[in-house]
């Protein structure tokens, strides 16, 4: 029995995000719950969120976010022999959404498989993704996160209705070249973990029930818990925290983001803030915002982010990525 | 050796100032941290954990609510050292 052949690394070629057309408001949610715009932007930092159509599918958004980045790439589908896509909210347990979405991008008979880590799963699926190009299982793979929270939440109450939102993030994950290992991987080692202890801080009970979140216990974690997990994932790259261009946690809540941020004490990177016009939209929320970010122009090539996912499980990881 | 009320008064002030944005000396003990301090419940879980690292005593979530003014605290982190 023998390996298969690897690569010196792994790096990210391209991203691709997608919202939904209808934004909802603070305002408007003010008109069917008890809250302000007020409250929920000095409290979550959320000014407006976007919201699939009744009609429009985690695989539909997977399938828009993914084309873009596979497009952006300058690959095409018979390049691809790995999908993967983070999600929380598929329509259903089978068939997983990352077959039907390869299908539909033209990508034929790739390993494909959802994968559940909340709002963790992009950076498992990258983690993940990396190591497959590393040790030569996969020669391309496009790792996608996608949700429709909205369809998981309860539209009466206000403590979860003012969070959630939709949309799909997307990167296309390749090796990097012989001929520029010395620059070192794109993808830096991913730091996981989790802790099922408090899995009853987030979670939904069943298929008749909606998103339940203990804001305090989940404040208290991810304030105190994270930075951490951050300055592994930096310390494993070899970077320090004050040679990050950008950190892109996931977008869970303004205020989690920025005291994670300080605890970090990255002074020269550009923290994602995100959350305030697209909301908490799980798994997609990290390449969501990066690849804003990168669309801005806000990040050169070859500068490097710190990227951060945290959420139901509990679950975390982290790496740090070079931009493409 | 445990510190006095006063000594814990002027750390709750500093933390609040640093957590809130709320000047140490506005910090004293009849104020509510809701109606005049302006602080809210994820700040309240900021002030308990920063106490923890300035104190060395543990609020819990279920406590917070029961702290309504600076004084609370005060007595909550002098009792949880005359316990300890």
């Amino acid at each position: 029995m023998r390996l298969a052949e690897g690569t010196p690394g792994a790096r990210i070629l391209a991203f691709g995000g997608y919202q939904p057309t209808r934004v909802v408001t603070n305002d408007e949610l003010a008109q069917t719950v008890d809250t302000t715009d007020e409250w929920i932007q000095s409290r979550v930092g959320i000014a407006e969120r976007r919201i699939a159509g009744p009609d429009e599918t985690v695989a539909d958004m997977a399938v828009a976010a993914g084309g873009k980045a596979l497009a952006a790439s300058g690959l095409g589908p018979a390049d691809i022999d790995l999908v993967i896509v983070a999600t929380c909210t598929p329509e259903a347990p089978i068939p997983n959404v990352a077959a039907t979405v390869a299908t539909r991008l033209g990508i034929v008979a790739p390993g494909a498989f959802d994968l559940n880590a909340a709002c963790a799963g992009f950076c498992y699926a990258l983690g993940t993704a990396a190591d497959a190009v590393r040790a030569g299982t996969s020669r391309h793979t496009l790792v996608i996160g996608a949700e429709k929270l909205s369809q998981w939440v309860d539209w009466t109450d206000r403590s979860t209705c003012i969070i959630f939102a939709d949309g799909a993030g997307a990167a296309v994950v390749g090796p990097v070249p012989a001929a520029e290992a010395d620059a070192g991987p794109g993808i830096g080692p991913v730091v996981w973990g989790s802790d099922g202890a408090m899995a009853d801080k987030i979670f939904i009970k069943d298929r008749d029930s909606f998103i339940f979140q203990e804001g305090q216990a989940v404040f208290r974690w991810a304030t105190t818990a994270l930075h951490p997990v951050a300055r592994q994932a930096c310390e494993r790259a070899g970077v320090d925290p004050s040679e990050l261009a950008a950190f892109v946690p996931h977008q869970a809540n303004l205020r989690i983001i920025e005291a994670i941020a300080r605890k970090l004490g990255a002074p020269q990177a550009i923290v994602a803030t995100d959350i305030i016009h697209s909301g908490n939209t799980s798994s997609a929320s990290i390449p969501l915002a990066l690849s804003a970010m990168i669309e801005r122009g806000e990040l050169g090539s070859g500068s490097a982010v710190l990227l951060l996912g945290f959420g139901a499980g509990i679950s975390y990881a982290a790496q740090v990525v070079t931009v493409p | 050796m445990a510190m006095t009320d006063q000594e814990i008064l002027d750390g709750l002030g500093e933390i609040v100032d640093e957590v809130a944005g709320v000047p140490a000396d506005q910090v004293t003990p009849d104020k509510s941290f809701v109606d005049d301090l302006d602080i809210d419940s994820l700040s309240m879980v900021e002030i308990a954990v920063a106490a923890q690292d300035k104190f060395g005593v543990e609020i819990p979530d279920d406590e917070l609510k029961n702290l309504k003014t600076v004084q609370d605290v005060v007595n909550y982190v002098h009792n949880a050292e005359v316990s300890a």
